[in-house]
């Protein structure tokens, strides 16, 4: 078996809303890939979908070989799945430690186990300093480093980042990017859902489009910015031709 | 914090409050303090569900009234023996508080909602027992009196206070245990952010439901003591509102969400009693509506209760106040 | 099996008392839908009120008459409590607002229990006794005013909420408390106004159940779970809901005692709640609260 991730003709309707259209998709382990798409292109709500918040209306998600379509949230996380908030959701009155803390118990039962592994992730994620400090008093950019030790603290096998660089200024951004690579590069499957051209350019090895529920592109970052379709996606119907047109 | 500096204070001060009777045989302040503790026990249970998990009760009364009518029935109709109906009625307690979390929480009521279909439970509770003879309705049960040790009776009333004493130790030991394992940092996950609680592999279910059980069986204790103490219980005294609000009164005003705040709020309010009494003699409810005065005072300026703004005056007093809330 | 006549009659009575009730929930729904908060105060109030009204007619002022001037008085004692206590006292934090309301409410009561002791006091009116013959049924004069004037309040009320500029602005924060602001509503003002206009039901109520009922400092509870089952039953925040929930309700509670003794009534309205709270907690009317 070589997915980690199969997405299986997956839609997901809200009353008379398509969020998500008939999409499949299968994921490698290993890699970092870019999800994008333009705003309400259904990106979150497959995120949702893999991780459980949500349950698709039609179609199966199968993770390492199982059908998960139908286990909580919780469940899924038990299993190795792992993910960030595009609000992010901090405990805000509990400290730093104590946030990540309740990402490593579901590891480690043992407190004294799960608060080693929290300072460890802490380490590693720059986040020391304000260690002992409530979440609530972190700025945007420690609130992402604390949603992203968070969800590494209860070391997934795939993760799924919804936009952890928005927000950020381009030193915080340059900051970041690095600790991304290491994740991948400890064996995590990394999803990201991204805006930032730049950074996915950057760090995927794949990237897939969503517009308007469907998926219509799937490649190299390369490939995927010169398709056609995801031209037009992002900047209207014609505007590939009339770019093909200025650059001819 | 190490394991010495989270349990020695709660030794400290049990061992300091065992040495009371010692100290004064009168009648009166034991009675007072075996009432505050019996409030407090009912507090501790409040506070677990409550104060860490967020989920406010406004139907304690519920757990309370099982606790006392269980204990006392199980020895007049059973003929069990006290320390049995003891346990049993503690066990029964909290088997009420998982039925009742069970329909709630998996309804996914929390909010307003919680509090209030845990109040129409405890209300349910008093009319039935209230109209019906299995109960002995509105006269209540009255239990033999027979005051021997074995049979959870006691002479003095300082072996009384011991007693009581001694199961307010447990709650609070029992307290201090939770902060520190695995379900004290989730039940605090669930309090402060749901989702994100489920995404860290949470099972929020579960989590409120041994919340709920757990502290349905301190407030059922709470109960099964009053009528080994009173040896009378009738609805209005097991399932009134009176108790549900003394039982959430307690950590709120003592410190939300913190060992030592269901024992300082009722020690609190027991004073505040005593004071009202003595300014204004015995008027019914000048008390209760001080208390409630107290309540909105606290949460406009002191969310943190009495341990907040002692934590807040002086660092001093922080391992003590544990993890106060801002 | 019972004679229709009997039958319709209950339910007639039903109607009668389920108009009160409407009346009680018809406040609560309201500040719920504006506010998203349940007033656990609602009870004492009205035990305030109806001890208001209570006084007003040792005074000799006849309850009906009483009503005019104690609606606007609690009007202005719930708009200020809103913007003086709750608010202030609360923090913006949902959580608070539950324990602050609870707090009033053991104020309240406990005052009024300090004032006035435990007893249960009730008015003479000349008609007390009076009843309107329908030629198959006996309805009790004050019961049928009460429905008659719970009636003409909450169409009142109606229209105001969809006619006036208050009204509007009260919708509109309901709906959007953001939005509202940003179209330059006082959006504390309508809390205030909407806490206000919830007391004044209240003060109505009162003075309608005093002609042909009893009152103590804990008199407003028993009508309070009852109204929060009309709002649960309603669906919370809908005030149509809370209308027809207060009816049917009235009916449900008048035919249970018929049938299975009166002590009884009351606690199929419990279990009504408690299984509509499990089940569907947005109602029978209501959309998502």
């Amino acid at each position: 078996m070589t997915t980690i991730l199969e997405i299986d003709t997956v839609t997901k309707r809200f009353g008379g809303l398509t969020a998500v259209d008939n999409v499949s998709l299968s994921i490698e382990p290993g890699g970092i890939v870019g999800l994008i798409g333009p705003n309400g292109a259904g990106k979150t709500t497959l995120f949702s979908l893999i991780s459980g918040f949500e349950r698709p209306s039609l179609g199966r998600i199968i993770f390492r070989g199982d059908d998960i379509s139908d286990l909580a949230p919780d469940r899924r996380a038990a299993l190795g799945i792992a993910r960030t908030f595009q609000i992010v959701q901090p405990f805000a009155r509990l400290s730093v430690a104590e946030n990540i803390t309740v990402g490593a118990h579901l590891r480690h039962r043992s407190r004294a186990e799960a608060i080693a592994k929290a300072r460890e992730i802490s380490a590693r994620l720059g986040l020391c300093a304000m260690i002992d400090k409530p979440a609530s008093s972190l700025t945007v950019a420690g609130r992402k480093r604390l949603e992203l030790a968070r969800a590494l603290a209860t070391e997934p096998v795939l993760l799924l980042l919804d936009e952890v660089l928005a927000g950020l200024n381009p030193s915080e951004m340059r900051d970041i990017l690095p600790v991304i690579r290491t994740i991948r590069e400890g064996g995590v499957t990394v999803i990201m859902v991204e805006h930032v051209m730049q950074a996915v350019m950057n760090l995927c090895e794949r990237v897939i489009v969503l517009n308007q529920g469907r998926l219509i592109a799937d490649g190299s970052p390369r490939e995927v910015t010169r398709d056609r379709r995801v031209v037009e996606a992002y900047l209207g119907q014609g505007a590939a031709a009339r770019l093909e047109a200025e650059h001819a | 914090m190490s394991a010495p500096r989270a349990f020695a204070p709660i030794l400290m001060i049990l061992a300091l409050g065992a040495a009371l009777p010692f100290v004064t045989s009168s009648n009166i302040i034991l009675n007072g303090m075996v009432t505050t503790l019996i409030v407090a026990l009912a507090g501790y249970g409040w506070n677990l569900l409550g104060g860490y998990g967020g989920q406010f009760s406004f139907g304690h009364a519920a757990f309370f009234g099982t606790g006392a009518y269980a204990c006392a029935l199980l020895q007049q109709r059973c003929g069990v023996n006290a320390w049995v109906a003891f346990a049993s009625a503690i066990t029964i307690g909290g088997g009420v508080g998982f039925i009742i979390g069970y329909l709630s929480f998996r309804s996914g009521l929390r909010g307003s909602y919680f509090a209030l279909v845990t109040l129409a439970f405890a209300e349910v509770f008093r009319i039935v027992v209230n109209a019906s003879s299995f109960f002995n309705g509105a006269a209540g049960v009255l239990l033999e009196l027979d005051a021997r040790p074995g049979n959870f009776q006691f002479a003095s009333r300082a072996a009384y206070y011991e007693v009581a004493l001694g199961l307010v130790g447990v709650a609070l030991l029992s307290t201090r245990a939770l902060e520190r394992s695995r379900l004290g940092a989730y039940l605090v996950a669930v309090r402060e952010n749901e989702n994100a609680a489920k995404a860290l592999g949470v099972d929020t279910l579960k989590t409120k439901l041994q919340a709920i059980s757990l502290s349905a069986a301190f407030t059922a204790a709470a109960g099964a003591f009053y009528v080994q103490y009173f040896l009378f219980i009738n609805p209005e005294l097991g399932f009134g509102a009176s108790i549900s609000i003394e039982a959430l009164l307690a950590p709120i005003i003592g410190g939300l969400g913190t060992a030592f705040g269901p024992l300082v709020g009722a020690v609190a309010l027991h004073e505040l009693g005593e004071l009202t009494q003595w300014l204004l003699g015995s008027l019914p409810g000048a008390d209760m509506a001080l208390f409630g005065v107290f309540l909105v005072l606290i949460i406009a300026f002191a969310r943190g209760g009495i341990l907040g703004l002692l934590s807040r005056l002086g660092r001093g007093v922080h391992g003590m106040a544990g993890e106060v809330m801002p | 099996m019972l004679a229709p006549d009997i039958l319709l009659a209950a339910v007639l009575n039903g109607l009668m008392t389920g108009a009160v009730y409407a009346l009680v929930a018809v406040g609560l729904t309201l500040v719920y839908g504006v506010l998203h908060i349940i007033n656990f105060a609602h009870g004492a109030i009205l035990s305030a009120a109806m001890f208001a009204a209570y006084f007003a007619s040792l005074a000799g002022v006849d309850p009906y008459i009483a009503l005019i001037g104690l609606a606007p008085l609690f009007f202005a004692a719930g708009y200020a409590a809103q913007r003086l206590i709750i608010s202030p006292a609360s923090h913006g934090d949902d959580q608070n607002v539950l324990l602050v309301t609870l707090g009033l409410s053991i104020v309240i009561e406990n005052v009024l229990l300090t004032a006035f002791h435990s007893d249960t006091r009730s008015i003479d009116v000349p008609y007390g006794f009076a009843s309107v013959d329908l030629g198959f049924a006996f309805l009790p004069l004050p019961r049928v005013v009460a429905f008659a004037v719970a009636c003409v309040v909450s169409a009142a009320l109606w229209i105001g909420l969809h006619h006036t500029d208050t009204g509007k602005a009260i919708r509109a924060v309901a709906k959007e408390r953001y939005g509202a602001t940003l179209v330059g509503i006082d959006v504390a003002h309508v809390y205030a106004v909407t806490f206000g206009i919830g007391a004044a039901c209240l003060a109505i109520a009162a003075c309608l159940l005093l002609p042909s009922y009893y009152v103590n400092p804990r008199v407003g509870e028993a009508y309070v779970l009852v109204a929060f089952t009309v709002v649960v039953f309603g669906g919370m925040g809908s005030v149509p809901g809370a209308l027809i929930g207060g009816l049917m309700i009235g009916v449900i509670e008048s035919l249970t005692g018929l049938f299975f003794g009166e002590s009884l009534g009351q606690l199929g309205i419990f279990v009504l709640f408690i299984v509509m709270l499990l089940l569907r907690p947005t109602g029978l009317f209501g959309a998502r609260a």
